[in-house]
């Protein structure tokens, strides 16, 4: 028996990448999969009309903006948050009109493959961060997301953390959301000290995840648990 | 602003019976949530009219149980081409409009 798992554990080890749209029930998979019924097409709605108003006298091209981001430039990295912020008054990390901008970005890109370009000598602080043991929990991000995804926490099934679904309606929040508030609500979980939205280490976890998730297709409005 | 999304079938037959979805942006709050200490009050949709040509055929009396961004779905024949206007009002006294046109073959 004992011989039987050890030779189990290598096939585990080598898991393939899934996106958090796997481990959901059917019940979300369809809310998802209904744009008439996905309730973070209302943002994307909202977005698309911001954008013909505010933004589309300079930027036409809109398709596949959103799979190339994040990314870095001159050695910083650049999200598609801070993209949107480059319009002066820049919006406010997490509200309503950025919420709209990004998913409706995203949801142009949907089906598309994320970043593929991100260089692997640029992950390294994300990294180290991402296996960083943080919070009362001392837990990293990989206890949960890599060692024992698809095992339950409670009711719910722990996932990989990808991040193709975001923005993504989360029912416990009952609105659209960013993956910085994701991130921020895993470090809740831990009881860690919060990161403020669009902070350095957010946007170094952003770049690693957006690395690790490579070739997983963007699914922004996803919806989650 | 109101802002919802409606889908109904692109055309449907007379006498058909068609389904309409209906998902309403709005937060409906409860009145028990705290954000920062302070009570979040309470805003919720109270009631939704949809009439056809004018004619009422669909009324729900909504309240804080349901989750915000609320989803209606409901059924109605299907007589001749003509508007399907929603209209609802929540606690903090303002209405949503909202219009989607039944095309009928």
């Amino acid at each position: 028996m004992r011989f039987a798992l050890l030779l189990l554990f290598p096939v585990m080890a080598a898991a393939q990448t899934k996106s958090g749209l796997d481990y959901a029930s059917d019940e979300i998979r369809k809310l998802q999969a209904s744009d008439a019924e996905n309730p973070g097409m209302l943002w994307v709605d909202q977005g698309a009309a911001l954008f013909g108003k505010e933004c589309a006298a300079c930027h036409q091209k809109v398709k596949g903006i959103a799979a190339r981001y994040p990314r870095v430039e001159k050695e910083k990295i650049v999200t598609l948050e801070q993209m949107v912020r480059h319009r002066k008054p820049a919006l406010v990390y997490e509200s309503e009109e950025m919420l709209a901008l990004t998913s409706y970005l995203a949801h142009e890109s949907r089906e598309m493959k994320m970043n593929t370009e991100i260089a692997e000598k640029d992950i390294a602080r994300g990294k180290t961060e991402y296996f960083r043991r943080r919070g009362q929990m001392n837990l990293s991000c990989s206890h949960c997301h890599d060692a024992s995804a698809g095992k339950k926490l409670g009711a719910e099934t722990v996932s990989q953390g990808q991040p193709n679904g975001y923005p993504a309606y989360r029912l416990e929040w009952q609105k659209l959301g960013s993956l910085h508030r994701r991130m921020r609500s895993c470090m809740f979980g831990l009881h860690a000290e919060l990161p403020p939205f669009g902070s350095e280490l957010l946007n170094e976890l952003e770049l690693y995840l957006a690395w690790r998730a490579k070739g997983l297709p963007i699914e922004s409005p996803a919806v989650r648990r | 602003m109101a802002i919802a999304r409606i889908r109904l079938p692109e055309n449907a037959r007379r006498g058909e019976t068609v389904e309409v979805r209906l998902v309403i942006q709005h937060p409906m709050e409860t009145g028990f949530r705290r954000e920062n200490g302070e009570r979040v009050k309470r805003n919720a949709i109270h009631s939704l009219v949809c009439r056809y040509q004018g004619a009422e055929v669909f009324r729900a009396t909504l309240s804080t149980g349901i989750a915000a961004n609320p989803t209606l779905r409901f059924f109605l024949r299907a007589v001749e081409t003509g508007d399907l206007d929603f209209w609802w009002l929540d606690d903090d006294e303002i209405e949503g409009t909202v219009k989607a046109r039944l095309v009928v073959t």
